[in-house]
């Protein structure tokens, strides 16, 4: 902050919304209650911020992820004091866990009762620092300003997360000073995380990757979060290599998915040609991706035949789990523009033999056409609905909102996505219910585009509530639910390692969708035979304003391919016929 | 590539801005995340600048240990992360408080021993003593041992405190 330009003074409130419209916000999703009162009053007579009423603090925060995600920017939660803070901790470890940059405002009770036990008075400070990438808990009202100019800085800068500023109410009251900044340079010293890669780094990674015989690109959703430049920049690391890449669940549409290099997703729900390839590689360039449980299986047989190199702008990323021959740390976006740079310089030529051999084996895996599925008879198949859901929307714009379970992987494999930003979905967390509030903050981001959300029926009870905020606003989502009357997810778990006892996952007293559509004025389909599936996907799509859509699936498909718990990438189970041979070891049963 | 098989000891310093917190943070850092922590000691260091220095002495795989040190330093609040463990000589200090409950012989043997160890004599009573003892960790534990063989005892440590030798600073970057 300049010394020399004079601070005016205006209640706590207002400089609360003068540095938000400074920082570019442009919407709120929020829900009031009694300790964030000045703050909706200093709203209700500001023009320039939105505010979106959500119902359920949760899907405030799901809801500004969806901005999040979409847009590039950081969203925005304002929340009032205790359960208005606590409803919101889901979502924030969400948010965590997938790196999305996040602002929550949360109220507190006035600073003198702050310890009290008093009405609505929660320790939210205590209770979001291990969800949250920083916290405050605003106590003088000279550092207002550049406590929120420093969450807004932290939240999206190295690798984005959630950051919550708890605001007693008496600091929102009281008169507070606020600069008008002259440059957009934030008054921050502290937090300089690295984002340029290091050259010698650099120069080692194109060394190694001049060595490959049997290389693989593994990238994750550092591509997304750095910005559409890094798949742009992927894109042309791609086609100087040719080598084969497969994304993660988070860094889908990071490559087109039908570009001839593209495995598809790897993981446990990843295809066949994407695990074995990452099995059997020499060389893997890890670009944003951190390496998780569900995309490694068993970690002493990952990849074990590769030197790796892993590119992340999180230093604590890097042999977290997954020991590197190198780590780069930096921005993934620089760091590609810096490998194709020090490619050139070093004359990569990709080894055009070994490549040729290498492919061959891929293409060999490739054929086994592992997401092959047969749509017979009556009864759709969930994979097919999927399958006509991407085909009917291919000439559109289309954002796909996912909640979690096994609608939500055959989303993975059957929904192509060939830009970043169109896919939300809750992978680390794995939060039911994400999927309908993201969808409302995609859709208040981007009002023209095609949102859909693909819904599981129990994912979609989770937070159905906020069919009422899609109704106030007119948001035409879509939301298209497999219903299979099962915790799909839940029950095949149960099928696979737990002798089929079916405790407590079926989805019984569910409501006629079609019905509950009504009641909130929406258009309500049913698609409950493979002959309807059509019709009403093109209904759906023709429609205005908000649709749910009730698509009756197969109730007892399993979502394959599958590694089990507890195996390798070259263990998998590719279908029901491969099931009775693999059975899950007794480590595996541990895992989650 | 890191060991992942051989626990090592490390002591490390943290220099962090003493904002309401900053300890929890640290501390959640540990216990989030099943790390050990031997022993913490923490104070503010620099009144003007609102710096606090931590030190800790935890153990782990070289794997982990590294994972501690870049967790650390991610940290909003944290400065700057020394590994005094791998870093150039050091030199680490703690200090304790004993207090023996004893008589006779055993009184007599524990101040020779207390003086053998350079412990200072803070309080005394017919039947006790309290001894300030200064070192590093192992003779401070020898001293311990010792006193617990003489009486009964009572123990207040304080935890390492260490920092690098020569001219070296550490400084707010």
């Amino acid at each position: 902050m300049s010394k020399t330009q004079t601070a005016a003074m205006m209640p706590g409130a207002e400089v609360i919304l003068k540095v938000m419209e400074a920082e570019g916000v442009d919407v709120i999703f929020g829900y009031p209650g009694g300790a964030v009162l000045p703050i909706y009053d200093a709203l209700f007579k500001n023009n320039s911020i939105r505010h979106i009423l959500v119902r359920h603090e949760q899907a405030a925060v799901h809801a500004a992820e969806g901005y999040a995600r979409s847009t590039g920017k950081v969203g925005v939660v304002l929340v009032t004091s205790g359960p208005g803070a606590t409803n919101a901790v889901t979502g924030l470890t969400d948010a965590l866990m997938d790196s999305v940059p996040i602002v929550c405002l949360t109220g507190q009770v006035p600073s003198h009762l702050i310890g009290t036990d008093a009405f609505q008075e929660a320790d939210t400070s205590g209770i979001t620092r291990p969800c949250t990438k920083y916290n405050y808990l605003v106590k003088k009202s000279d550092r207002l300003q550049a406590n929120i100019e420093e969450a807004f800085h932290v939240a999206r800068s190295g690798r984005p997360g959630p950051v919550v500023l708890d605001l007693p109410k008496d600091i929102q009251m009281l008169d507070a000073p606020y600069v008008e900044h002259k440059s957009a340079a934030p008054a921050v010293q502290r937090y300089k995380p690295v984002t340029s890669p290091d050259k010698a780094v650099i120069k080692e990674a194109v060394k190694m990757m001049k060595q490959a015989k049997k290389p693989v690109i593994y990238g994750g959703g550092g591509l997304i979060n750095s910005g559409p430049h890094a798949s742009d920049a992927l894109h042309r690391l791609v086609g100087k290599t040719g080598w084969p890449t497969t994304l993660t669940l988070m860094g889908l549409g990071a490559l087109p998915a039908d570009d001839r290099h593209f495995l598809g997703m790897l993981g446990m729900h990843g295809t066949y040609q994407a695990n074995l390839t990452m099995h059997n590689c020499d060389f893997m360039l890890n670009l944003g991706a951190r390496f998780d449980d569900r995309v490694t299986g068993r970690l002493s047989e990952f990849a074990p035949f590769s030197k790796k190199v892993h590119a992340d702008i999180d230093p604590s990323s890097i042999n977290k789990v997954v020991n590197v021959d190198l780590g780069i740390i930096g921005d993934v976006g620089e760091t590609l523009e810096a490998l194709l740079a020090e490619m050139e310089a070093q004359s990569f030529r990709p080894n055009d033999k070994a490549m040729a051999r290498w492919w061959e084996q891929i293409e060999g895996w490739r054929s086994r056409d592992c997401l092959a599925f047969e749509q017979a008879g009556p009864v759709i198949k969930p994979q097919k609905s999927i399958q006509r859901l991407y085909e009917m929307t291919m000439d559109r714009d289309v954002y796909v909102t996912t909640e979690v379970g096994q609608h939500q992987m055959w989303a993975a494999q059957y929904f192509g996505f060939h830009k970043p930003n169109r896919w939300m979905t809750s992978g680390g967390l794995g939060t039911m219910g994400y999927g309908l509030p993201a969808a409302v903050g995609v859709q208040v981001a981007h009002p023209e585009a095609t949102v859909i959300d693909i819904s599981g029926e129990a994912s979609f009870l989770m937070n159905m509530q906020e069919l009422s905020t899609i109704a106030q606003y007119n948001l035409p989502v879509k939301i298209f639910i497999l219903n299979n009357e099962w915790m799909g997810m839940v029950r095949q778990w149960q099928e696979l390692v737990h002798g089929k006892r079916y405790s407590e996952s079926y989805s019984s007293s569910l409501p006629d969708f079609v019905k509950l559509a009504d009641t909130f004025g929406m258009k309500g389909l049913r698609a409950s035979a493979a002959d309807d599936l059509d019709d009403v996907i093109a209904e759906m799509l023709a429609t205005d304003g908000p649709v749910i859509a009730d698509i009756r699936v197969e109730k007892e498909e399993n979502c394959f391919p599958m590694i089990p718990s507890g195996a390798a990438h070259h263990e998998m189970i590719l279908g029901p016929e491969d099931e009775a041979n693999k059975s899950i070891s007794e480590e595996g049963k541990v895992l989650v | 590539m890191l060991d992942t098989t051989q626990t090592e000891r490390h002591t490390l310093s943290v220099l962090v801005d003493n904002e309401p917190g900053v300890l929890a943070r640290v501390v959640g850092l540990f216990s989030g995340r099943g790390y050990n922590i031997e022993s913490l000691t923490v104070s503010e260091v620099d009144t003007a600048r609102q710096l606090s220095r931590i030190s800790v002495v935890t153990s782990g795989t070289p794997m982990v240990i590294e994972q501690i040190k870049q967790l650390l330093d991610k940290l909003v609040p944290t400065h700057s992360v020394q590994d005094l463990t791998v870093g150039p000589a050091h030199v680490e200090r703690e200090l304790a408080l004993v207090k023996i409950v004893c008589v006779g012989d055993k009184r007599v043997e524990s101040l020779r021993v207390a003086d053998s160890f350079r412990a200072r004599t803070l309080d005394s009573s017919l039947n006790s003593f309290v001894f300030e003892v200064t070192g590093n960790s192992s003779k401070v534990t020898a001293f311990i041992e010792l006193m617990n063989s003489l009486g009964d005892t009572e123990v207040a440590r304080t935890g390492v405190c260490g920092m690098t030798r020569g001219n070296n600073i550490d400084l707010v970057g």
